[in-house]
């Protein structure tokens, strides 16, 4: 294990996360991982890595990253203004950086999230099986804790014969996500949609619901036409999953995301498409979002398409 | 009631066994939850038990379609309905707690709220035994029930920006252990050397859903053996195994 990188400054917001940290929630720890499973998970195919290596995730102002050893990187997700020394560098695809070179980023264009994935991934030390920040019980990353200035990665020592092979690979154009200042995502009813009056749904299914400054990893909670309960607005606690909206007696839903509590004690109107879980992810405060009703079936055709996607991806990836 | 199979978005699923908070409903989701994981169905990742509910997360990669999901689950629990109930025993746990003090600053607002002395709280409070529902919050948090209603206290009016991990509370009707530093309303009577959660350890966290559990008042001198007892990774937990109370749908 050799140190990769240094981190230089922080930027606003920037953790280690891989696929996630499984198999724990019976017991209310959370999985974290990638907010936008996508950008991560393109970050990885990109630099030749298996499906799953840590990778930085980088929200809004980016870190400065200088490089101790030379590598393959690729950075996906917002568009944060990368550069390498100074030159911008193209995003979705992988690029051979020099030891000494520094990746900076700049103004933020679109989205909200960058991820900046290395060939070979970060091999910082795992807890309960994964390297995924959570920060709120101290879990993963570098001491549990969001990346600070002067942290060290580490990563795995690759000749430069493989390092030339996994530069230079892109996605093509039509792969690479828009993202908007509005998204509109699918839902999957609950069936505790039952604890909210017809008008409410009715509301919830054709307004627009914006992101309030009080939203980060663990959810978005979002303003507008408020979801009225028809009596209680609490269940007996139940568990939750990613994409999950819940609306608390106030009436404003939040949207469950990456960091989110195992369990929750409030109704939920549905759960949201794991496909469509990057639109909410690359949202800012102040943007918007609306919702269509959905169905399991339609899930699972977008994750069947998602997966058969990769595994080409993979092969041409992996081709010499 | 006859349970409820609905989706949680596409990749779990949530089975619902009343709608009523009783110790019999949840122990049927502790007994379904023993009887889908010795099934070893291929797609199911994990499962998590609530009170009246078992969620359960599936990899649809792994899995035919939804349909064939809840098909096979459905097949699970009839099954279970018409044998005979099988479960390991349930534990028991006994928790030290230094009470009041320092580590218990909220205990004369509860003894004042309870309109008792604080020693008749502390009485109360040590002789319940009481369930873990479930687990969930955050790690290794269990939802106790079973408080004496006598001692039951609203939360604070202005939660604490800090409680430490172990920290004994109450909060309405409901007793808790901070399971992690985090800041929080409930009123603190006391603290435990234990830790409920431990990431370093085999064992990350102490609890699990179905367990009983009683505090026990423990000495000042005694609290902080145990802490050292705790560090040196050489304090037993005090656990006995009981005889499974049983149930049936």
């Amino acid at each position: 294990m050799i140190s990769m990188l240094r981190i230089e400054e922080p930027g606003l917001h920037t953790t280690i996360q891989d696929k996630g940290r499984y198999g724990y929630q019976q017991f209310g720890i959370v999985p974290s991982g990638p907010m936008d499973p996508y950008a991560y998970r393109m970050a990885n195919l990109l630099v030749g890595n298996d499906d799953g290596e840590a990778a930085i995730e980088s929200t809004m102002i980016g870190p400065s990253l200088l490089f101790l050893e030379n590598s393959v990187i690729a950075v996906t997700g917002a568009n944060l203004s990368p550069t390498l020394d100074g030159k911008k560098i193209p995003m979705w695809g992988s690029v051979y950086v020099h030891k000494g070179q520094e990746l900076r980023f700049g103004k933020p264009k679109h989205g909200a999230r960058a991820y900046i994935a290395l060939a070979g991934g970060i091999q910082s030390e795992t807890t309960l099986e994964s390297r995924s920040t959570y920060t709120k019980a101290k879990l993963g990353g570098l001491k549990g804790e969001a990346l600070g200035g002067g942290d060290e990665l580490p990563g795995m020592d690759i000749p430069d014969t493989e390092l030339q092979n996994r530069k230079g690979k892109f996605l093509s154009e039509d792969l690479r996500p828009f993202y908007q200042s509005h998204h509109m995502v699918r839902v999957i009813p609950d069936v505790q949609e039952g604890y909210f009056t017809k008008e409410s749904l009715q509301t919830f299914y054709t307004h627009s619901y914006k992101i309030s400054p009080q939203s980060d990893r663990m959810g978005y909670r979002l303003q507008g036409q408020e979801i009225e309960h028809k009596q209680s607005a609490e269940i007996l606690s139940d568990a939750v999953a990613f994409g999950s909206i819940q609306v608390p007696s106030d009436g404003n839903p939040i949207v469950l995301l990456a960091d989110r509590q195992t369990t929750g004690g409030y109704p939920k109107i549905g759960t949201i498409i794991s496909h469509d879980l990057w639109k909410v992810a690359q949202l800012l405060p102040g943007q918007t979002l609306s919702f269509q009703r959905s169905s399991v079936d339609e899930g699972h055709r977008w994750l069947k398409y998602e997966n058969n996607l990769y595994k080409k991806l993979h092969m041409a990836v992996h081709q010499k | 009631m006859e349970p409820i199979y609905s989706p949680l978005g596409d990749r779990a699923v949530r089975i619902t066994f009343g709608n009523k908070l009783s110790e019999e409903t949840n122990d049927i989701v502790t007994q379904m939850y023993d009887k889908i994981e010795s099934a070893k169905l291929p797609y199911i990742s994990e499962m998590v038990p609530g009170y009246v509910t078992l969620t359960i997360y599936y990899a649809q990669e792994k899995a035919r379609d939804y349909h064939s999901v809840i098909q096979q689950l459905e097949s699970i629990v009839n099954d279970s309905r018409t044998t005979e109930m099988e479960r390991s025993k349930t534990r028991k746990l006994t928790i030290p707690v230094l009470y009041g003090g320092e580590k218990g600053p909220d205990l004369g607002v509860v003894a004042q709220h309870s309109d008792m002395s604080e020693e008749e709280v502390i009485q109360r409070h040590e002789s319940s035994i009481y369930r873990v529902y479930m687990m969930g919050f955050a790690p290794g948090f269990p939802y106790l029930g079973g408080l004496d209603e006598s001692i039951a206290t609203p939360r604070r009016q202005t939660p604490r920006n800090f409680v430490a991990a172990g920290s004994v509370g109450i909060a309405g009707p409901q007793t808790g252990v901070y399971s992690i530093d985090s800041p929080g309303g409930w009123q603190i009577i006391g603290h435990t050397p234990v830790k409920l959660f431990n990431p370093l350890q085999k064992k990350p966290i102490l609890l699990r859903a179905g367990d009983e559990i009683s505090f026990q008042s423990v000495s000042e001198q005694e609290y902080k053996k145990i802490i050292k007892e705790c560090e040196k990774g050489n304090y037993t937990h005090d656990i006995e195994w009981k005889e499974h109370r049983g149930g049936s749908l």
